[in-house]
This record gives structure tokens, sequence and C-alpha cells, in this order.
């Protein structure tokens, strides 16, 4: 493994984790308002996935998405002052929390009805392979999104027209309260790749090393003509489905034996066995991450909120009773 | 780009073969136009309307999909995010309703979810209403369900040449556009000359002019509200008829211009009368238009019922041309 890539994963885990740390304090706080989708114990999935990605590759995702906005490049301090509703937000606030788009950086969008990531996705990969780019897409969705008809049209017609998709579940084995052998017939998510001749295999979530060479593995696959592909991340999510559940579906036992396998610790763990980095370097990336979300929260509560109520409905301004001036 | 043919001047012209040469048209002057729905390609489209153009794009330009609507009209939504100009066919609007997600969830929301950062230039077309005897399942109109939903835009073209040139423009713009057909004017023939100018993709058009009563229709039943007032005319009865070509938005200068000659009004409509575009009409005439209304403004639409597989059932829940001239002249005596 590079140092550079190691130092990468690690503070990029590091500032997901302080980052929605800082989130869950501020809605408490009363700043940040609707439903907010945390990512703590999941950062490995995003981390690695991302950064196994290219510039050019399109990213589309659910609405627990800030963490791979960030891994993306969005400034932090654009990320939060989107959940805070603000101007300065990167979607001008308009989206939210479930809806961070970022044109620059190809990503298109946190889509928030359980499903959508996948029709949006065979859209952009049908557009580049009609069009012969190299570039690929990245899908993420939940264990849960796999039951959603969309799943089934959308993977069946990725692999008949040999659509250049890496397909990312995201499998942290609760679709909000319902637990994945009470919502899934079939709990290995990876399996059901078969059903479309696709390639498809499941990856420790928890292991940021190995999510980033999977995903290498099926990127390459993916950008060599040969197909989409299923990966499917075992993960699990340490607090409750969204700032509004109460967690009340599973045992603290349950929580805590999965916090002991917790990406940040695992991978520390691993650069003090490989001797990647010593501990000053460990503490100056933790540090500088705390840094620069406390910078994104004053950054989105100075940021003034959006004033164009009818801003961006329709690519010119419409006036819904003056159809002739159009 | 392809290479571009001159369109020659016919006089008449299918709609069906009208569609079909804007899509060529489009096709051939843009490399971002592409196809895609059940049997666009080489079965030549459920209605013709895609005939040829499989063979002479290919079948990336020209795809013919499995039956999976959400995913397919999705597709478009994301193919149009990164650069794509796609013309989605769901094959009848009965099925639109698989696909409501993509286009209300999605199309019509991520211009604005996304702060202006993304455009989505998408064009649903969809063949609908009451044809003869496909029964309750294949026998709907889809206005009231798309009508209220910010960030869409819909037209309806009842003849060739709005066809040809609604199609053309709703290719060219920016916005998702539900395109709606009928599906018993496919065949019907009207004037065709390519090289006029178009007006305004979301204008009205008079069809007739009148002082009596001004009846106001889009698609098949703006075709009927014609013959209505052609027949009306011989017994001295003088019909205004407005095709409103487009119902979202809405041109409400050309019904108020109207309705200030003929201060009467009646929308006929097939889709059903309960919350329907006709609903929306009248509302507004009735807040903007009150002072030139002689009396309230009437509403002929189609039945509540699931429609009917019987054929006397059938017509009996949508306007006819009797029924058209029927509450006219009960209009004109109120
Ligand atoms: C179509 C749809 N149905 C229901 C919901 C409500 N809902 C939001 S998230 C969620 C659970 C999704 O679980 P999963 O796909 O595993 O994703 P996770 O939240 O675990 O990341 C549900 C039921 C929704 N947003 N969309
Ligand atoms: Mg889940």
């Amino acid at each position: 493994m590079q140092r550079d890539l190691v130092k990468q994963l690690l503070y990029d885990m590091l500032l997901a984790r302080h980052f929605e740390q800082a989130a869950a304090e501020q809605y408490q706080q009363g700043r940040i308002g609707g439903f907010l989708h945390l990512y703590p114990g999941e950062e490995a999935v995003a981390v690695g996935s991302l950064r196994a990605a290219d510039p050019g590759d399109y990213v589309v995702t659910t609405y627990r998405e800030h963490v791979h906005a960030l891994v993306r490049g969005t400034p932090p301090e654009a990320v939060m002052a989107e959940l805070f509703g603000r101007s300065g937000g990167c979607c001008g606030g308009y989206g939210g929390s479930m809806h961070l788009f970022d044109a620059q950086r190809r990503f298109l969008g946190g889509y928030a009805i359980v499903g959508e990531t996948f029709p949006v996705a065979i859209g952009a990969a049908y557009w580049l392979a009609m069009n012969e780019e190299p570039d690929c897409v990245l899908c993420y969705f939940g264990d849960g999104a796999v039951n959603q008809g969309t799943f089934h049209e959308s993977l069946n017609m990725a692999a008949l027209w040999r659509l250049p998709v890496l397909f990312i579940c995201e499998n942290n084995h609760y679709q909000i309260g319902t637990e994945i052998h009470r919502h899934s017939a079939v709990v290995e998510v990876h399996k059901r790749a078969c059903a479309y001749a696709m390639e498809g295999r499941r990856v420790d979530g928890m292991d940021v090393l190995a999510v980033y060479k999977a995903t290498r593995e099926a990127l390459h696959h993916v950008r060599n003509g040969n197909g989409p592909y299923l990966l499917e991340c075992d993960t699990y999510r340490y607090r409750g489905h969204s700032m509004a559940d109460a967690d009340a579906y599973r045992s603290a036992m349950e929580v805590a034996e999965l916090k002991g396998r917790d990406p940040i610790s695992l991978l520390r763990k691993r650069i003090r066995e490989e001797g990647w980095l010593d501990s000053d370097e460990c503490a100056a990336l933790d540090a500088a991450a705390r840094r620069v979300v406390a910078d994104a929260v004053s950054f989105a509560e100075q940021s003034p909120p959006p004033e164009d109520l009818h801003a961006h409905v329709h690519a010119r301004p419409l006036d819904l009773y003056s159809g002739a001036a159009r | 780009m392809g290479h571009i043919e001159p369109v020659t001047p016919r006089p008449e012209l299918k709609m069906w073969e009208a569609l079909n040469l804007a899509l060529d048209r489009a096709m051939a002057e843009d490399d971002a136009v592409f196809i895609l729905g059940e049997d666009v390609g080489l079965y030549g489209g459920s209605y013709r309307v895609t005939q040829g153009l499989y063979a002479k794009y290919g079948e990336w330009r020209v795809r013919d999909a499995p039956i999976s609507e959400n995913s397919f009209t999705g597709l478009g939504v994301g193919a149009a995010l990164v650069g794509g100009r796609p013309v989605i066919e769901i094959m009848t609007v009965n099925f639109a309703y698989l696909a409501l997600d993509a286009i209300i969830n999605m199309a019509a929301k991520i211009r604005y979810m996304s702060g202006g950062q993304f455009r989505v230039p998408l064009v649903v077309r969809m063949p609908g209403g009451v044809a003869r005897q496909l029964a309750a399942q294949h026998s709907q109109r889809i206005e009231h369900a798309l009508l209220n939903v910010p960030g869409l835009r819909i037209v309806c073209p009842a003849t060739p040449q709005d066809a040809y040139w609604q199609l053309r423009q709703a290719i060219h713009e920016d916005d998702p556009i539900i395109f709606m057909e009928h599906e018993l004017l496919y065949f019907d023939s009207g004037p065709f000359d390519p090289g006029a100018a178009p007006p305004p993709l979301h204008s009205g058009r008079i069809l007739r002019d009148g002082k009596d009563v001004t009846l106001v229709a889009w698609s098949r039943m703006s075709r009927l509200a014609l013959t209505a007032a052609e027949e009306l005319g011989e017994e001295g009865i003088e019909a205004e008829v407005i095709d409103l070509r487009s119902l979202r938005p809405l041109d409400l200068p050309l019904l108020l211009e109207s309705l200030r000659r003929t201060h009467r009004v009646l929308v006929v409509e097939e889709d059903c009368l309960f919350g329907g575009a006709g609903a929306e009409i009248a509302a507004t005439l009735g807040e903007r238009g009150f002072y030139e209304l002689e009396t309230p403004v009437g509403r002929l639409a189609g039945a509540d019922v699931p429609t009917p597989y019987n054929d006397r059932l059938e017509a009996e829940s949508i306007p006819q041309v009797s029924t058209i001239k029927a509450r006219i002249r009960d209009l004109l005596k109120a």
C-alpha cells in the first residue's frame, strides 16, 4: 500500500466521522431540519470505493450521502451549509441533507426515494456507453433497496446492454428497523447478480483497504467493457436510521459488538502494524479533520438563506398562465 | 451529425408520419437525441411513430427496452443529466402510471433540488385516451395526474402539423416535457408544411372564430369540438373553438381574449370531470375573467367511471359531437 493513499483514507474516514458528529450536534441544536441520516460505522464503504474511482466517473447515491460528497471533493463547508439550508450550500439550500448534488464533480445526486439510484445510474451509463466514453458510474444503495422493482429492472438493462456501472450495496443489515433476514428471502445480496449473468462479490465493508482493492478490481472489470458489477459491502451503522429513530429494534449488545470492528480503529491498527504512519502523523490528521469540520460549521452558520422561491424550477422562468409568450 | 435531408413539402400527412419526421429530423441534427421504449426499434413502434429509425440510426439511438417503465424512464432522466436528449416512448399512458416515480420524483425535481446545477432535457411521449373498446386498463388519460407537478411541462398536439412542430420544439427544450398523443389521431391526416414558422410551443390556437361561446379543448376533443361548432354554425350558433395545444403552461391570455368576445365558455375534456384540467381552467377563468362571464364556465368531461368495454357505454363515457352540441345549446339558454 502506498503511504499517501493510506494517509488519505485515514483522513477521509476521520473527516467523515467528525463531520457526522457535528451534523448530529447541529441537528440537536435545531440548526439542521428535516430528516438527517448519518454514516458512522459505514465510512470504509464510501471512502474505500470512491478513492478507488477516477475523477471522470459519475456517482449516484442515496439520502445517506454526506460522506460520499465529501470524499468526492465537495467542500465540507458547502455540504454543511446545505444541511443548514443556506445559500452557500452545494445546492444553494434547495436540496438539503438528502439531496446533495455537485455537477462539477460529476456527483449526480442524493435520492431519497429508495431504489431511484438504479435508473439514474444506468441512464448516465447508457450515455457513456453510447458515446464510447471511458468513464464508469458508481451506484450506491442500501440492503433495503434491493427489493424495489427498479433494482431488478435496472440491473437487467445494465447487464443486457453491458453498461459501465458498478452497483455498490451498502449492506448495513437494516431497512430502518427491519433486519435483512426479515426483509429479504436471500440475504447475500451479491448472489442476486447471477440472475442477470453479472459478476458479483461480497467484501468486508469495515475494512477500507479491502473495499478499496475490491472496487479497483470491479472498476477494472467494468471499464474494460465486461459489463456491470455488483459489489456488496458488509457494514453496519452505529446510529439510528435517522435522527428521528429511537433505535429500539436492536440490542445494545449487537451495536457494541459491531463497534468492536470499527473501520477507523481497524485501519489505525493496520497502520501501526505495518508502520505506515507514526502516531504523530495520525494525530495531525485527526486534528486537521476536526478543524475543517469546525470551519464548515462556522461557514454554514454565517451563510445567508436562499431568497428566490421560484428559481430553478424550469430552464427559464415560466409563468404557468401565459403559455403564448413561450 | 448525420446527413440532413431537406423535407419535401407534402400537402397532407398522417399524425404518425409527422411525429416520425420530427424524430428523424431531430436525430439527424443532434447526436444527443436518442429514442428508447418498448418495440420502438425493430418492430417500428406500436403506432409506427419510430418506423425506419432503427435501421437508420442503429440500436444505441433507437433502443428496444424491456418492460420496465419506471427504470427506463429513469434511465432517460439519468442520461439527460449527463448530456443526452432522450425521447422516451411509453407504449401507452396506462403504463406511464408505473413510471410516475421517474417522472414526478426525479425528472420534475432534480433541477430544483440541485439548485439549478442540472438540467433535464427529457421528452416522454405517451399515446393515450379512449380508443376503441380497449377496456378500463387501456383507455385512460393522465392529465389530472401530472397537471400540478411543478417542474413538468405538458403538451398535447391534435394535428400532424402541431405534432411535428411541438415534438421538435420539445426536444430542443431543457426541461422534462410530457408529450401526450391520442391513440385515435395517429392515422388522421392534416395539412403539413415543414417550412412554415411554428408558433410558440405552449401557445393555444383558435381553430374557428365565433361570437356566441368559446369551446376550450385539447387533443382529440379539439377535433370533436370543431366538428360540433361547424354543425352548430348551420343552426346559426357561432362557437369559437380553441385548441389549447399545451396544458402546462396554459395559454390564459388567449382564453381571456376569446372570453371577452363571447362571454361564455365550455371546456370539453376527455379526462374524468372530477379534479381534472377543466377544473383548473374553469376556476382560473372564474377568478380572472369573472366580469366577462355571462354564465358560469361549463365543463363537459369524461364520466367518473373506469372506461367500460361495451361500445355503447364506452361512447357514453366521453364527450361526443352530439353531447357537445347539446351542452352548448343549454349554455346559450342560460
Ligand atoms: C420508496 C420508498 N419507500 C420507503 C421509504 C422510507 N424509507 C426511507 S429509508 C428506508 C430504509 C432503506 O433501507 P436501506 O435501503 O437498507 O438503506 P439504509 O437507510 O439502511 O442505508 C425506508 C423504508 C422511502 N424513502 N422510499
Ligand atoms: Mg440498510
